[in-house]
C-alpha cells in the first residue's frame, strides 16, 4: 500500500481506526486536537460506527472512554498535557480499576509552550500512574504503537499512556498502514466487582497492579521499540528517549554512532539495556524532550557514580525543547556559523483576527472599568486571553481554564470589589460552572462576563458545549434573571453595551453579562461551505 | 537529492497549501519528506513558519537544523528575515515583497529590502501584482511557488501535477490560472536571479 503523508496527530488516529476502535473522546487543546479531529472527519470512521465527540472537558472525556473499555470496547482519550491535570482523578483510579476493553489516554506535551502554559512531561504522570507509557520517534512508530498499546492494555487490562509532543503532533511524514482489525464485541467485565474501588477492592486492585509492574518492565526490555545499538567508542554511552532519538541521528548522516546507543520509546524505563550501557561505557548522556525524568533515575539524588550529561548538569538547557544543533553541541560537535537574525525584524505576536466579537467586549469593559483602576480582571484561556496585549491591555490573569471565575471570587472575598472574571464560552462549560455556583452560594461581589462566540476559538473552532444553554445554566444555578444580560459586541452599540457593563458592575451580587455574537472564522467558514453547497446544488440542477 | 526548505509568513497567509503542493509532488517522486507545522495560538495573526525536508534517503529530524536550509521561501518580506539562522551559506532566500502590517513598529521597507539585498542569493518580487495581472490576488502563494521551483530539486512537470491535483476540483479555469502563476513566478525567477 502507498503511504500516507500524515500529522503525528493523524497518524495515531488512523492507527485508531485500524486497530479496532469503538469510541474517541476528547476536549480540543493544542497540540492533541489533530488527533480527534481527523477520526470526526474520517469516512471510514463513519462506516465503522466509531464513536468520535468533543466533551466538555478532559475528565468526562477519560470517564467516556473508561466505560467503553468496560463494555469490552477499545477507547481512546486525547488531550493536551494540561488537559491530563483536569483528567487527573480518573486517569490516576483507572490504573487501579484497570481496563477491560483497551484504553489509551494520549497526552501531546507542549515543551517551550508554543501554546501552553507550562511545558509539564506527562511521562511522570504515567510513572505515578505506574502504567505503561509508549513514546514514538516518528510518525510511524506513532502509528505502529497504537496497535501495540491497545494489545498491551488488553493483555494487562491495564490503561496505556500515549505520550507524543508538538513536533511529532504537527509535523507530517509518510506512514504505512497495517490491514485493519474488527471492534471488539460488547463485554463485561469477568469480575463485575473490578470497576468498583472500595477500599477493599481497591486494595486488593493495587497490589494486582504492583505486581505487575515486574511485567510491564519486562515488557519495555522486550520491546521492539526500545532498541540497543553498539558502539566501540565507550567514552559515552547516549540514551535518547522519543524524538530526541531524531535529532541524535540528524547529527550523523550516514547513521554509524561511535558511541553505543539504547533508544527508549517504552516505559517503565528498560533496566537491562540501561544497566548494560551504564556498565560497559565510561559516561551517559541523556536526551530526552521534556523534563529529565530517566536522567534523574539515573543519576539518584546524590549522583555518586558515573558522569551522567543531560539537563541537570547544563550540557543540555534546563528548559524548552530540543534541536538537531543543541544536541549536536552535547554530542561535542561544532555550533554551526550561522547568521544572526537582522536587528530590524520586530516581533509579531497573535492578535484578535479583525472584527472578533472579543474586541467590542473589551472596549466597553474597559470603559466601564476606568473609574475603578486597573488591575481587577480575572480572565481564562482562550482566544480572549490576547486581551492581555496591546492595545487592550483588559485582562490581568490567565491560569488555568475555569480560573477566572473562582480567582475574581476569591479577590472579592478578599475585598477587591468590583471584581470581573471574563472566561469564554467553552471554558465556561469546560470548568466555569461550579465556580459559579461557589460564587451564588455565597452571594459574592462578582461580575462574570461569558464570551459567547459560540465556538470553541482558539484550537480551530470546534463546537462548544455551552451553544444554546448559557443563560438556562445561569438561571438553574441560581444567578438572578435580571442580572443576566445579554448584549451584542459590535462597535455601533457600544453606549448601549457600556451602560448594561456599568450597571453590572455597580451591582453587588453576583451578576453575568453575555455578549453573544459568533466567532469572525467560524461565521466565514460556514458562509464558505454554504456557498459551496448552494453551487454544487445548482451544478447537480443544470 | 536533499532539500530543506523554510516557509515562512504570517499566520493566515496560507504558507501551508505551498507546503501541500511541494508535499505532493514530492510523494509522487517517491522522495521522503517531513514537514514540520505551526497549529494553535501563532496562527491569529502571528509569525508562522514550516519546515519542509525533501531526500532521496529516510529523514531523521522533523527540524531543519540550524545553517542548514537550501532555502527560505516567504510570502512576506519581513519574515523572510526572521528565519535567517536556518539559512545555509549557500541558501536560496525566496520572498515576496509585499508587507503584512499588523504590527505597529513594522520596519521600513527599504530597510527590509536593504537587508535581502545583502544576501549573495535572493529572489524577491511582487507576487500580489503578478497575481493580479494574471486574474486573481489569491494566486500570489502560487507565483512565490513558481518563483522558488528553479531550487526545489523537483520536476517541474511533477509541480504542475500537483497543482493540476489541487485546484482540479475547482476547475479547469483555476487549474490554468494557477499554472499561469506558477509560470510567471518560474519566469521571474530565470530572469531576475543575481
Ligand atoms: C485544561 C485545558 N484544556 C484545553 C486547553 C486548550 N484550550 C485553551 S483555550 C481553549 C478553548 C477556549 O474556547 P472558548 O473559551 O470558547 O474561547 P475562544 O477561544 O472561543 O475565545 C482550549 C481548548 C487548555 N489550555 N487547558
Ligand atoms: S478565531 Fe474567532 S474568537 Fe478567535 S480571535 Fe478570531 S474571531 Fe475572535
Amino acid at each position: 500500500m502507498q503511504k500516507q503523508l500524515l500529522l503525528g496527530d493523524e497518524a495515531i488516529a488512523q492507527g485508531a481506526i485500524d486497530a479496532g476502535l469503538s469510541g474517541i473522546y476528547a476536549y480540543p487543546g493544542t497540540p492533541s486536537t489533530e488527533i480527534t479531529q481527523y477520526v470526526i472527519d474520517s469516512k471510514e470512521a463513519k462506516e465503522k460506527g466509531i464513536v468520535a465527540t468533543w466533551t466538555a472537558n478532559e475528565k468526562t472525556s477519560a470517564e467516556a472512554a473508561l466505560g467503553v473499555s468496560y463494555a469490552g470496547k477499545r477507547a481512546m482519550v486525547c488531550m493536551k498535557h494540561v488537559g491530563l491535570n483536569v483528567a487527573a482523578d480518573a486517569f490516576i483510579n483507572s490504573s487501579i480499576t484497570g481496563a477491560n476493553g483497551g484504553i489509551i489516554f494520549v497526552v501531546a506535551d507542549d515543551p517551550s509552550m508554543h501554546s501552553s502554559q507550562n511545558e509539564q512531561d506527562s511521562r511522570f504522570y504515567g510513572k505515578f500512574a505506574m502504567i505503561p507509557i509508549l513514546e514514538p520517534a516518528d510518525q510511524q512508530e506513532a502509528y505502529d504503537m497504537v496497535h501495540h498499546a491497545f494489545d498491551l492494555s488488553e493483555k494487562y487490562q491495564i490503561p496505556v499512556m500515549l505520550r507524543i509532543t508538538t513536533r511529532l503532533a504537527h509535523s507530517r511524514a509518510g506512514v504505512a498502514r497495517k490491514t485493519s482489525k474488527e471492534q471488539n464485541q460488547l463485554k463485561l467485565p469477568d469480575n463485575l466487582k473490578q470497576f468498583i474501588l472500595l477500599p477493599a477492592i481497591a486494595r486488593k486492585q493495587y497490589k494486582t497492579l504492583l505486581n505487575n509492574q515486574p511485567h510491564f518492565e519486562n515488557e519495555a526490555e522486550n520491546s521492539q521499540f526500545n532498541i540497543y545499538t553498539d558502539g566501540k567508542n565507550k567514552s559515552m554511552g547516549i540514551i535518547a528517549c522519543g524524538l530526541a532519538y531524531n535529532y541524535l541521528m540528524e547529527n550523523y548522516p550516514d547513521r554509524n554512532i561511535p558511541y553505543p546507543v539504547l533508544k527508549v520509546s517504552q516505559y517503565p524505563a528498560p533496566k537491562k539495556q540501561i544497566e548494560k550501557l551504564y556498565n560497559e561505557c565510561e559516561s551517559i548522556l541523556v536526551l530526552e524532550e521534556g523534563y529529565p525524568l530517566v536522567e534523574e533515575l539515573l543519576r539518584g539524588m546524590l549522583n555518586h557514580g558515573k558522569e551522567i550529561k543531560g539537563r541537570l548538569d547544563g550540557t543540555i538547557p534546563r528548559d524548552g525543547e530540543l534541536n538537531p544543533v543543541i544536541v549536536g553541541t552535547a554530542l561535542g560537535f561544532k555550533a554551526p556559523v550561522i547568521r544572526d537574525i537582522p536587528s530590524l525584524v520586530s516581533g509579531r505576536p497573535p492578535s484578535l483576527c479583525k472584527g472578533c466579537p472579543h474586541i467590542d467586549s473589551f472596549f466597553g469593559l474597559n470603559e466601564a472599568l476606568e473609574k475603578y483602576g486597573k488591575g481587577r480582571v480575572f480572565s481564562d484561556i482562550g482566544c480572549y486571553t490576547l486581551g492581555a496585549l496591546a492595545p487592550y491591555d483588559a485582562i490581568n490573569t490567565c491560569v488555568d481554564m475555569g480560573a477566572s471565575i473562582t480567582m475574581a471570587k476569591g479577590a472579592a472575598d478578599a475585598g477587591l470589589t468590583p471584581s470581573v472574571a471574563v472566561i469564554g464560552d467553552s471554558t465556561f462549560t469546560h470548568s466555569g460552572i461550579t465556580g459559579l455556583l461557589d460564587a451564588v452560594n455565597d452571594k459574592s461581589n462578582i461580575t462574570v462576563v461569558i464570551l459567547d462566540n459560540a465556538t470553541t476559538g482558539m484550537t480551530g473552532g470546534q463546537p462548544s458545549s455551552a451553544v444554546g444553554k448559557i443563560e438556562d445554566i445561569c438561571k438553574g444555578i441560581g444567578v438572578e434573571e435580571e442580572h443576566i444580560r445579554i448584549l451584542k459586541p459590535l462597535p455601533k452599540k457600544h453606549e448601549e453595551n457600556l451602560k448594561i457593563f456599568e450597571e453590572e458592575i455597580a451591582y453587588e451580587g453576583v451578576s453575568v453579562i453575555i455578549p453573544r455574537r459568533e466567532c469572525i472564522q467560524t461565521l466565514n467558514k460556514r458562509m464558505r461551505d454554504k456557498f459551496k453547497a448552494k453551487q454544487k446544488a445548482e451544478a447537480a440542477g443544470k | 537529492m536533499k532539500k530543506d526548505i523554510i516557509l515562512a509568513g504570517v499566520g493566515g497567509q496560507g504558507i501551508l497549501s505551498i507546503a501541500s503542493i511541494i508535499g505532493y509532488a514530492a510523494v509522487q517522486t517517491d522522495l521522503y519528506l517531513k514537514q514540520a507545522e505551526v497549529h494553535g495560538m501563532s496562527q491569529r495573526g502571528g509569525d508562522v513558519q514550516s519546515n519542509l525536508r525533501l531526500s532521496d534517503k529516510p529523514i531523521a529530524s522533523d527540524l531543519i537544523p540550524h545553517g542548514k536550509a537550501d532555502m527560505i521561501l516567504s510570502v512576506e518580506p519581513m519574515e523572510s528575515l526572521r528565519y535567517l539562522p536556518f539559512l545555509s551559506p549557500e541558501g536560496w532566500l525566496v520572498t515576496n515583497t509585499k508587507p503584512f502590517i499588523n504590527i505597529p513598529e513594522y520596519p521600513a521597507e527599504e530597510d527590509i529590502m536593504a537587508e535581502i539585498k545583502k544576501l549573495p542569493q535572493h529572489v524577491a518580487l511582487d507576487a500580489e501584482s503578478i497575481a493580479t495581472k494574471l486574474g486573481t490576488v489569491k494566486a500570489a502563494n502560487i507565483v512565490m511557488l513558481g518563483a522558488a521551483s528553479p531550487f526545489l530539486g523537483l520536476d517541474y512537470d511533477k509541480l504542475k501535477e500537483a497543482i493540476s491535483f489541487f485546484f482540479g476540483r475547482k476547475g479547469k479555469d483555476l487549474v490554468d490560472l494557477n499554472l499561469k502563476a506558477l509560470e510567471a513566478g518560474r519566469e521571474f525567477t530565470r530572469k531576475n536571479m543575481n
